[in-house]
């Protein structure tokens, strides 16, 4: 992983980029590049994290102004190609309403920004995002959101159970989420969009490391 | 060209809760207003846009709509057009 780079990109409004950028660099030695939304050029890049924050001031809908900047724009022939994405919190929301993931992110069901520590289920293994060492494991990631109740129709939801794409599911359901979904991958696995925080779970002294195995595995081929 | 004043009504699913909504259900209740058997919030969006004619303007609407203004799986859209 000599030269192998994280994009880590940068909306107006993002918070946690340069919280993913330390997590990277200094608890796993990952080489990372900043990319302004504005940029389209990715070819120097080997993996992307679209950051938690607030895109856009999360006008109209969280994520929907952020899907149309030329860094989302030619996100998709770098998905095609396989290379991984990971959006987490505000980069799920933009992986949802630029298509990439199904469903949609919106109010907590109890009107309140959360912030807190949740215990997750690791439900799939698609794409090799978590320790699956166990049959059934569980970790525990901050979660920071005041609109991550994901809904998806019947439909899409029993193609996300059919198909492994669900990847995360809160043990104790803190906003609402259908089927206690906290994240879920595209069907390839190569993207994974989740609404806790793995980059805040990268030391010990912090409060655990649960995130250190999903951003390591961004180097995944 | 003609100019047109388009009122464009953004409201979430009925089979999407809307948690807002039930607050200010709640409080309505508790102002003292009664026999509200439900309250949702949507969005209104106005836009004054030009184009040639009804359909033109419409299929602009329709786009911005669908790819912007609404998100279809948890909103639907409706709106009103005037011509200035």
């Amino acid at each position: 992983m000599d030269n192998f780079t994280v994009g880590v990109v940068v909306f107006p409004g993002s918070n946690c980029d340069r919280d993913v950028s330390w997590a990277l660099e200094g608890c796993l030695d990952i080489r990372t590049k900043y990319l302004w939304h504005e940029s389209s050029d990715l070819s120097d890049v080997d993996a992307i994290v679209l950051p938690g924050g607030f895109s856009y001031g999360d006008y109209l809908r969280c994520g929907a102004i952020a899907r149309f900047s030329p860094l989302i724009n030619a996100l998709d022939e770098f998905v095609k190609s396989g290379k991984r994405v990971l959006g987490i919190c505000n980069g799920f929301q933009i992986l949802t309403e630029s298509g990439f993931l199904p469903g949609a992110l919106v109010a907590n069901k109890n009107l309140n920004f959360i912030c807190d520590d949740v215990e997750l289920d690791i439900v799939s293994s698609k794409g090799g995002w978590f320790n699956n060492g166990d049959e059934k494991q569980t970790i525990k990631l901050p979660i920071a959101h005041g609109e991550g109740r994901y809904h998806c129709d019947s439909d899409t939801l029993k193609k996300l159970v059919d198909n492994e794409l669900i990847a995360l599911r809160y043990k104790n359901n803190p906003n609402g989420s259908s089927f206690d979904i906290a994240g879920i991958t595209n069907e390839k696995g190569n993207v994974l969009g989740l609404m806790p925080h793995p980059e805040r779970a990268c030391d010990e002294t912090i409060g655990g490391n649960d995130g250190l195995f999903t951003l390591k595995s961004l180097i995944l081929k | 060209m003609d100019q047109f004043a388009v009122k464009v009504f953004v409201r979430l699913r009925p089979s999407v809760l809307d948690p807002a909504g039930e607050a200010t259900k709640s409080a309505s209740i508790k102002l003292g207003a009664e026999g509200i058997k439900s309250l949702r919030i949507g969005k209104m969006i106005e836009v004054k846009i030009e184009g040639n004619g009804e359909n033109e303007v419409k299929e602009k609407i329709d786009l911005l709509c669908d790819r912007l203004f609404a998100n279809t799986v948890i909103e639907d859209y409706e709106y009103s057009l005037e011509k200035l």
